[in-house]
């Protein structure tokens, strides 16, 4: 099939990624980099230096009005109270909006920029439905909130333990505010948002900043020594880091307590009926996420049946980890497993003993199994 | 662009064939296959003395990105395997057409295979 005959949609970076030499795939309606040349070392590039991904493709929303809090505490499963109460301005949050069923529309983070201003980022595929189930939601609950969709704006993940330096060097206006940033919040720096966050499993920055600054923005990272890394890369680096993809690992149909994502709901307050709660607390969890490790020799794919001996699960995710040298993923099992166990995965027919381990697989450069 | 040499046999699932004088081929996969593979991690491969038919499944291909499999372009008897790409399959990505990875001596009927300039023509209308 030839994906260059539909229609898709160009981040302002694509001219710079085709002149780099990248290999352009169809990926949620746009045509992106899934590498440059070795998707493997450009994942070690971000693992042992810095390496940077264009992911303009995903979708900065502004929320803002005076009861941009109260709505938001109905619409996530996480409880966007903990971001004022963490007392550090811009500091961010992940979580999963979730359908009356419980079941997760997407994985978001959302940045708090002040009591009646947030900043959520969204999936690529899913950003138009996402903005759908926003907007009558919002009219439903006769909120004083505006959603902005900033189309305008790209978004440069630099990821790795040098990104930060290797940022500064190429944009020291960025230095001074950016340097007092926590992990995991952000701050509007200029027309720059710099965000302590990732999809790595290192330290680095997110920056969104006007569409028509990227190209130069890009080129100035390039000459600062960060890697351009494409789809293929950013996807063994999450993997590694035990992070969820939305569409493989969770969807509408899915329950965040079934796909490792338990953490991110927020029971604490009895008050806070959020959208899907009534749902979770009918259904409890069914299944427990665990990292596998293949013993024999093979790939590991998402769909592969995995053998327990509590019971049969699946992978959810799988791919080869170029830290280990092995391959790994991600699979949902039986509640009763535990980390350490035995188990096989039917590789295309044949049994390939494999063993559970806790997630993530990789955290800053270091093998954690 | 990729690098079709014009001494080699090729199959429209992106395998080479070279035969020897002494009639036996050598079978690998083409740089376009390992271009659109990329990385190359893991390979698996016929046993050596297997009888292969033409276009049988006979091994597999899998780079970080996907499993693909790779498929015998003629029918014969598996002489030899390339035991140092398996412990090394990223030398496919290196150098296709210098990397083999195994040897049939043919039997039956000669395979209907490509030449170079059908091979090409294959892959650009891709």
């Amino acid at each position: 099939m030839n994906d260059t005959d539909f229609p898709v949609l160009h981040t302002p970076l694509y001219d710079a990624h085709v002149a780099a030499g990248a290999r352009m795939v169809a990926f949620a309606g746009w045509r992106m980099p899934v590498n440059y040349g070795s998707q493997i070392e450009e994942h070690h590039a971000v693992r042992r230096d810095a390496g940077m991904f264009d992911v303009s493709h995903m979708l900065a929303l502004d929320l803002e009005g005076l009861d941009a809090t109260r709505w938001l505490r109905v619409l996530l499963a996480n409880d966007v109270a903990r971001l004022a109460r963490a007392n550090v301005p811009g500091k961010a949050l992940y979580s999963c909006m979730l359908n009356g069923k419980g079941g997760v529309i997407d994985d978001l983070i959302v940045y708090r920029l002040g009591d009646a201003h947030y900043r959520i980022v969204i999936n690529a595929g899913t950003a138009i439905k996402d903005v759908a189930w926003m907007r009558p939601h919002i009219a439903t609950c006769k909120t004083n909130v505006v959603l902005n969709e900033r189309r305008d704006l790209a978004m440069i993940a630099v990821q790795g333990p040098n990104a930060r330096e290797k940022t500064w060097k190429a944009l020291p206006q960025l230095k001074e505010v950016s340097e007092g940033l926590t992990v995991f919040s952000g701050a509007q720096i200029g027309d720059c948002f710099v965000g302590r966050t990732g999809y790595t499993g290192e330290d680095g920055f997110e920056l969104t900043l006007p569409a028509e600054r990227a190209t130069a923005t890009w080129n100035a990272l390039v000459a600062a020594g960060v890697k351009p890394c494409g789809l293929g890369a950013r996807d063994t680096l999450r993997l590694e880091a035990g992070m969820n993809l939305y569409g493989q690992d969770m969807d509408e149909e899915s329950s965040p307590l079934d796909t490792g994502l338990a953490w991110t709901v927020d029971f604490s307050d009895p008050a806070r009926s959020f959208t899907g709660r009534v749902m979770l607390e009918a259904h409890p969890a069914r299944q427990t996420v665990l990292g596998l490790v293949l013993d024999d020799r093979g790939v590991l794919r998402s769909h592969m049946p995995v053998f327990a001996a509590s019971g049969e699960g699946v992978i959810t995710s799988g791919s080869f980890s170029p830290t280990l040298g092995k391959s790994i993923a991600f699979a949902r099992l039986p509640l009763d497993t535990g980390a350490g166990e035995r188990v096989e995965v039917d590789v295309r027919g044949k049994r390939l003993a494999a063993h559970t381990v806790k997630l993530p697989f990789v955290r800053h450069g270091k093998a954690l199994v | 662009m990729s690098n079709v040499p014009a001494d080699l046999k090729y199959t429209a699932s992106h395998e080479w064939v070279r035969y020897a004088p002494d009639g036996t081929a050598t079978v690998g996969v083409t740089d376009h296959a390992q271009e659109a593979l990329g990385d190359i991690v893991f390979l698996e491969l016929p046993e050596p003395g297997r009888s292969l038919v033409a276009e049988e499944s006979c091994g597999v291909i899998e780079s970080v990105k996907a499993a693909s499999d790779i498929y015998s372009p003629l029918a014969g008897e598996v002489l030899e395997v390339n035991s140092a790409v398996l412990k090394a399959p990223e030398r496919v990505n290196a150098d296709a057409y210098a990397t083999w990875l195994f040897k049939v001596r043919p039997a039956g009927e000669a395979p209907a295979l490509l030449d170079a300039a059908a091979y090409q023509a294959a892959i650009d209308e891709e």
